[in-house]
C-alpha cells in the first residue's frame, strides 16, 4: 500500500502530447493535399514528394550521427520539412532538384543552427528560396493539370498569379476551379479544399491556433481588396486568397512552432506582417508570389516581436 | 630570422585576416564572384598593405598619437591611388570589373587594422613580413572563396568549364551565396582549429 505513493516534482498531470505525436499529426494533416496534388498533376508529384522526404530524413540521420547527438529522425520533423518543400515545387522538376533542396533545408536551414527547436527560419522555405534563387527556370515551369491537357509531359502553363502579373485576362478560371485546384501551380498549394481539411484537423486538435492563419489571410485579403486593382477598393480579394501558396503558407508554414512568436499578441503581429508583405510583393513586387519571402522575413523579425510582446510577470510593473 | 618567418606565416593560416580575424569582409563579399577578380583585388590589397606598413613603421616615432588615424589614412590613400592608377593603365578590364572596391581599400579595416595593431609598434623588417603575410593570406582566402563561388555559380574556373552538364547554382553568384560560402568556410576553419587544439 505504501509503495503506491509516488513522490515527484510538478507537473503532476500529464497530457499524452509529445513532439513526435504533434509532428506525425501534422504529417497526416498534409496527406489530403498530397493526394490532391497526385490526382491533379499525376504520379510525378508523388515521386517528387517521396524523393524530398527520403532526402530530408537521410540528411537528418547523417547529421545526427556526425555530430553525435540523439538521433531525432523518428520525431517526424524532417518528414514534414521534406513534404512541405515538395509541396512548394512544381511537379515537373527533375528529381535531383528536390534532393538538393531537402539536403539544403535540413543541413543549412536547420542543423547548422543546432537542430529542431533552434532554427531561426522555417527549413522548408529556406530550401525553397535557395532553389528559387539557384534554378529559377525549373522553379517557374509549371505543369498543366492532367485533365485539361493532352499529355502531361508536354504542356506547361503559367500559374494564375503569373497571368495576373503579366496582365492577362483570367476570365476562364472560376473561383471553384481555384478552390479545387484545377490550375497550374506547385504540388501542394493548388487544392484549397484538401488544405482546409488538413488545417481543420490541426485546429480541432489544438496544435495550431487561429491567430496567425486568420490574421494572415485577412490582412492579405484586405490589402489586395484596397490596392489590388487600378482603382482603390476594387481588388479581387477572393482570387488572391484562393491562388498561390497563401492557404498552404498560412496554415502549415507560418504556424511553425519554432520560428514564430510565442504569445497570442505576437502571433497577431506576425500574421499581419506576413499578410502585408505577401500583398505588397504580389501587387508591386518583382515576383508573382510572395508567401515564402513574407514568412521568412517575419521569421527573422520573430525575436523582436517576442521581446516586445512579453507577458507581464505578475507583480512587476 | 626565425621570428621574421613567424611574422610572415602567421598571416596565412593562424591569423588569416578573412577566416580568423574576420577583417576586410566587405571586399571579400563583393569581389569574390570570379577568381580573376579575387587575384586582382588580392594583389592590390597586398601592395597597399605592404607599402603602408613600411611607411608607417618608418615614421611611427614622428606621428603624434592624437592624429595617428588621419595620418594612416593619408598614407594608405596614397598607395591606393598608386594601385588604382596602375590598374587603370595596365588592366582596364580588371579595373572596370572591380569598380568602386579598389578605391574602397582606403577604408579596408584589414589595412587600417594592421597599421594600428602592428606597424605602429614594430620595426621595419617585422612590419614588412607582417604586411606581406597578411596580404598573401587575404589573397589566398579570396582565391579560395571565389574558386568555390565561380565553380558553383557558373560552372567555371578562370573561364574554363570543368564539368560538362553541371547546372550552375545561380545563388552562389549573388551576395547571399558569398555569405553562405564565407560562413561555411569560417565554420570549417573553426572546426579544424578545435581539432588541432
Amino acid at each position: 500500500m505504501i509503495n503506491n505513493l509516488i513522490v515527484s516534482g510538478s507537473p503532476h498531470i500529464h497530457k499524452q502530447e509529445s513532439v513526435s505525436r504533434i509532428m506525425w499529426t501534422v504529417v497526416i494533416s498534409l496527406i489530403p493535399a498530397g493526394i490532391a496534388g497526385v490526382i491533379i498533376f499525376g504520379l510525378d508529384a508523388l515521386w517528387v514528394t517521396l524523393v524530398a522526404v527520403v532526402a530530408a530524413v537521410l540528411t537528418e540521420l547523417i547529421f545526427g550521427i556526425w555530430v553525435k547527438k540523439k538521433i531525432t529522425v523518428l520525431d517526424g520533423s524532417a518528414v514534414i520539412t521534406g513534404i512541405l518543400l515538395a509541396f512548394n515545387l512544381p511537379s515537373g522538376v527533375p528529381l535531383w532538384l528536390p534532393i538538393v533542396g531537402a539536403v539544403f533545408s535540413i543541413a543549412i536551414g536547420k542543423q547548422v543552427f543546432g537542430g529542431l527547436g533552434q532554427n531561426i527560419f522555417n527549413p522548408a522555405l529556406v530550401g525553397r528560396v535557395f532553389l528559387m534563387a539557384s534554378w529559377p527556370k525549373y522553379m517557374t515551369t509549371f505543369t498543366q493539370p492532367l485533365h485539361t491537357g493532352v499529355g502531361y509531359d508536354a504542356l506547361t502553363s503559367a500559374t494564375p498569379l503569373v497571368m495576373l502579373k503579366e496582365g492577362k485576362i483570367l476570365e476562364h478560371i472560376s473561383y471553384l476551379d481555384l478552390f479545387l485546384g484545377k490550375h497550374a501551380g506547385c504540388i501542394g498549394e493548388v487544392c484549397i479544399l484538401a488544405l482546409l481539411i488538413g488545417a481543420a484537423i490541426l485546429l480541432i486538435k489544438g496544435y495550431i491556433s487561429w491567430h496567425i492563419p486568420l490574421t494572415y489571410i485577412f490582412t492579405t485579403a484586405m490589402f489586395t481588396y484596397v490596392f489590388g486593382a487600378a482603382q482603390l477598393f476594387s481588388g479581387d480579394w477572393l482570387f488572391h486568397i484562393l491562388s498561390g501558396g497563401l492557404i498552404l503558407g498560412a496554415f502549415f508554414m507560418a504556424t511553425d512552432y519554432v520560428a514564430t512568436p510565442l504569445t497570442a499578441r505576437g502571433q497577431l503581429i506576425f500574421g499581419i506582417g506576413c499578410g502585408l508583405l505577401t500583398a505588397v510583393i504580389r501587387i508591386w513586387g518583382g515576383y508573382p508570389e510572395g508567401v515564402s519571402y513574407a514568412i521568412l522575413m517575419m521569421n527573422a523579425a520573430t525575436p523582436f516581436i517576442d521581446r516586445y510582446t512579453k507577458c507581464r510577470i505578475y507583480g512587476t510593473r | 630570422m626565425k621570428n621574421l618567418i613567424k611574422e610572415f606565416t602567421k598571416g596565412i593560416i593562424k591569423e588569416n585576416p578573412t577566416f580568423v580575424l574576420a577583417l576586410g569582409l566587405c571586399p571579400t563579399l563583393a569581389v569574390s564572384v570570379s577568381v580573376v577578380n579575387a587575384i586582382g583585388m588580392g594583389i592590390a590589397a597586398t601592395f597597399v598593405l605592404l607599402g603602408s606598413s613600411l611607411i608607417i613603421s618608418l615614421i611611427r616615432d614622428f606621428i603624434p598619437d592624437k592624429i595617428r588615424i588621419p595620418c594612416y589614412i593619408v598614407i594608405i590613400a596614397t598607395f591606393v591611388t598608386i594601385a588604382e592608377l596602375c590598374m587603370k593603365a595596365y588592366s582596364p578590364a580588371l579595373d572596370r570589373s572591380l569598380g568602386i572596391y579598389v578605391p574602397l581599400i582606403v577604408v579596408n579595416c584589414m589595412v587600417l587594422g594592421r597599421a594600428e595593431a602592428f606597424a605602429c609598434k614594430n620595426n621595419l623588417a617585422r612590419s614588412f613580413f607582417d604586411g606581406l603575410g597578411m596580404g598573401i593570406g587575404f589573397t589566398l582566402a579570396l582565391i579560395l572563396i571565389s574558386a568555390i563561388r565561380e565553380f558553383l555559380g557558373s560552372g567555371q574556373i578562370l573561364g574554363h568549364t570543368l564539368v560538362k552538364g553541371f547546372e550552375p547554382i545561380f545563388v552562389f553568384g549573388m551576395p547571399s551565396g558569398a555569405l553562405l560560402v564565407i560562413g561555411l568556410l569560417l565554420g570549417l576553419f573553426n572546426l579544424l582549429k578545435d581539432k588541432r587544439a
